[in-house]
């Protein structure tokens, strides 16, 4: 039986001068060694809900808990364990690729020829080895994401939170991320990740919640939901089916 | 780690840089050089004034003679080779060709000296030494008279203060002459004079001295440490830029989802622009020490100082990175940022007493430039150059120093976690 790595207990959350709750009462449990994908329309609390468990933001109330240490007590420790790719290429556009995972890695402890090795092995592993000393304001939307996604992993992280990491980059780019992510899930890495691909969660993810409205609203594989809902072939179906076609605008 | 990443965002800014390190001295060289003339007691520029003569006696003589000898005026009487007019010369002051003009009123001097002679009789006579010849001189009526001066609406207050009370002395000392030599005539004492006509009482400035050697302000001594500081905290700008920048561009993020506190990145901040505030302090005061001397300019006297100098730029820097982590902190956009801190720089050397001294302010903002980190930095700096005090005379200033930076600090980590939990 696989052991739960992530343990969210009635968790709120409501911005200043918001009306409504963008995490409302959410109770969710994520095994180890999962790819959960979080799917929902635009405003239904996933970015809120990644941004809560990174330490980003403080939730309004409620607890949760990763590889059995509370947050509220271990964030240290916690930080230690996970690791993010932001949505936003989190990067110094002005320092080239290997300055900023130098800067980056340091962060989480690493130095000297481990950080090196790993470095140079990610690198090639992604395709970015030759242009590792070029500026990574030179670089391409697709060569960004992959150096993105690298400043989030080169510790090994127990967990990895990604936040749309294929969006805005072309199909040779998404396949490499893609196929990185699976082996890192093979090694024992727990993966979080949201996203509006679809196609992309259904293929990719081992778990997948639909959230809207701050709330879960179905929860299992890919192919539980599908069977699930009346009428589904695929994913987006189920998707419309739970969340509705009205649009989704947030401000 | 976070020093050497600082270190490198710097270096790829190279705009950055030059403005950083070669705008402030720019801007010392300019401003000392402007400014050494109020320093000077003898300045090499004269300011062109109109005198308009219509007493052609011993008191124009006297005003022009002195006015020529202070070497600070070039003393016209003609325009295009006719002689000035009143008119003549209100027009040309008040439409700002130029900055002065004195009339002297007709029969000024011949007026006075009779104003005097009566005066004299009057005291004499009460002796019973009255001259019978005298008796006409008693009974006329002299009216008052006075000396005009127009200025230049745009002069400033304390050059035209400077000016009246520079004429107001030299028609004391002439009237104090003429009740001299008149009583002396009255007493029938001859041509020898009989009373000292000098000034008893004279004043002499006492300046603090350093092996018998007297510390004379000059323009260097108090702009080098003026403008040093103004372009330290003109580190705001960058900084503030710096972590504005790391909010939009995502990297703040990871910052903050690292196990790293974020107290060690501000602390990776603090040290590398602290680094460069002290870089451009020993620039200031090289230029100060081996460049002035060559354009005209008085060096900067570091003999023995250097070392408390040095404290107090390191403790003005940390003063001015905190108040740039601060507004970083609190600033959404780099438009924000940029223009506030600027301002605030230019609001804070104004409060500081930069520009003006702090003792010729109004009441109020005498109390709050004592509030001002600039105005701290500032004392701390003339403790060391001018007032040749020692580590105790600045300690009070350089705490508080401390005290700004570790404030500033507190509130930006406090306001940022605060920011957080909305």
């Amino acid at each position: 039986m696989k052991k739960s790595i992530i343990h969210i207990d009635q968790l709120f959350k409501k911005y200043k001068d918001a009306d409504d709750f963008s995490i409302n009462n959410l109770n969710l449990i994520i095994e180890e060694k999962e790819i959960f994908g979080l799917l929902g329309p635009n405003g239904a609390g996933k970015t809120t809900l990644l941004s809560v468990l990174c330490g980003l933001i403080k939730p309004t109330s409620g607890k949760f808990s990763i590889n059995d240490l509370s947050y509220q007590n271990n964030a240290t420790e916690i930080k230690k364990l996970m690791g993010v790719v932001p949505q936003e290429y989190a990067l110094y556009p002005t320092l080239t690729a290997r300055e900023n995972l130098l800067y980056f890695g340091s962060m989480y402890g690493l130095k000297g020829k481990e950080l090196k090795s790993k470095l140079e092995l990610s690198l090639e592993h992604l395709g970015l080895l030759k242009f590792a000393d070029k500026k990574v304001e030179t670089f391409s939307g697709g060569m960004k994401r992959r150096v993105n996604l690298i400043a989030g992993i080169l510790h090994n992280p127990l967990i990895l939170f990604l936040d749309e990491p294929t969006v805005g980059v072309d199909v040779q780019s998404k396949n490499v991320i893609i196929d990185y992510l699976k082996e890192l899930n093979s090694k024992g890495t727990t993966i979080i990740y949201t996203s509006h691909h679809l196609v992309e969660a259904q293929d990719f993810c081992t778990q997948i919640a639909i959230i809207d409205r701050g709330k879960i609203f179905a929860q299992g594989t890919p192919k539980q939901l599908i069977a699930q809902t009346e009428n589904a072939s695929n994913l987006e179906d189920v998707f419309i089916s739970l969340t509705g076609k009205e649009l989704r605008d947030v401000i | 780690m976070s020093v050497y990443k600082e270190t490198l965002l710097l270096k790829r800014d190279f705009g950055g840089l030059v403005i950083l390190f070669v705008m402030p001295l720019i801007l010392i060289i300019t401003i000392t050089l402007i400014q050494d003339g109020t320093y000077k007691s003898m300045s090499d520029v004269k300011i062109p004034i109109l005198l308009v003569d219509n007493d052609n006696d011993t008191i124009s003589k006297t005003v022009r003679k002195n006015l020529n000898e202070s070497g600070s005026f070039e003393v016209l009487s003609q325009l295009k080779g006719k002689n000035i007019t009143e008119e003549i010369a209100q027009d040309a002051v008040f439409k700002g060709k130029y900055q002065l003009a004195i009339i002297i009123p007709e029969k000024l001097s011949s007026d006075l000296q009779l104003k005097v002679n009566q005066n004299v009789d009057r005291i004499v006579s009460s002796f019973g030494l009255t001259d019978s010849t005298s008796t006409n001189v008693k009974n006329q009526t002299i009216e008052p008279k006075e000396i005009k001066l127009y200025f230049d609406p745009a002069t400033q207050l304390s050059f035209k203060n400077g000016v009246k009370n520079a004429i107001d002395k030299m028609i004391s000392q002439i009237e104090t002459r003429s009740i001299y030599t008149t009583f002396q005539e009255q007493l029938g004492e001859g041509d020898e004079p009989v009373f000292e006509q000098e000034s008893f009482i004279s004043f002499k400035e006492i300046v603090p001295t350093i092996n018998n050697k007297e510390i004379l302000p000059n323009s260097v001594q108090h702009n080098v440490p003026a403008w040093t500081l103004f372009a330290i905290f003109f580190i705001v700008v960058p900084l503030s830029i710096n972590i504005v920048k790391e909010k939009s561009q995502g990297t703040l993020v990871r910052l903050i989802t690292n196990p790293v506190p974020y107290a060690v990145v501000i602390a990776g901040k603090t040290a590398t622009y602290l680094v460069i505030c002290m870089i451009q302090f020993y620039l200031m005061v090289a230029v100060g020490v081996f460049l002035f001397p060559h354009i005209g300019l008085p060096a900067l006297d570091v003999n023995g100082k250097l070392f408390l100098m040095s404290i107090v730029a390191i403790f003005a820097g940390l003063a001015a990175v905190g108040f740039g982590i601060l507004l970083g902190t609190l600033a959404k956009t780099q438009e924000q940022s940029a223009p506030f801190g600027a301002t605030s720089v230019v609001i804070l050397a104004a409060m500081g007493g930069v520009w003006i001294p702090v003792f010729a302010m109004p009441k109020v903002m005498q109390f709050i430039a004592h509030i001002s980190p600039m105005n701290w930095g500032l004392n701390a700096f003339y403790d060391v150059l001018l007032r040749n005090g020692g580590i105790l005379e600045i300690l009070t200033e350089i705490s508080l120093l401390l005290l700004f930076f570790i404030i500033t600090v507190t509130i930006a980590i406090a306001y940022d976690k605060k920011k957080r939990a909305v």
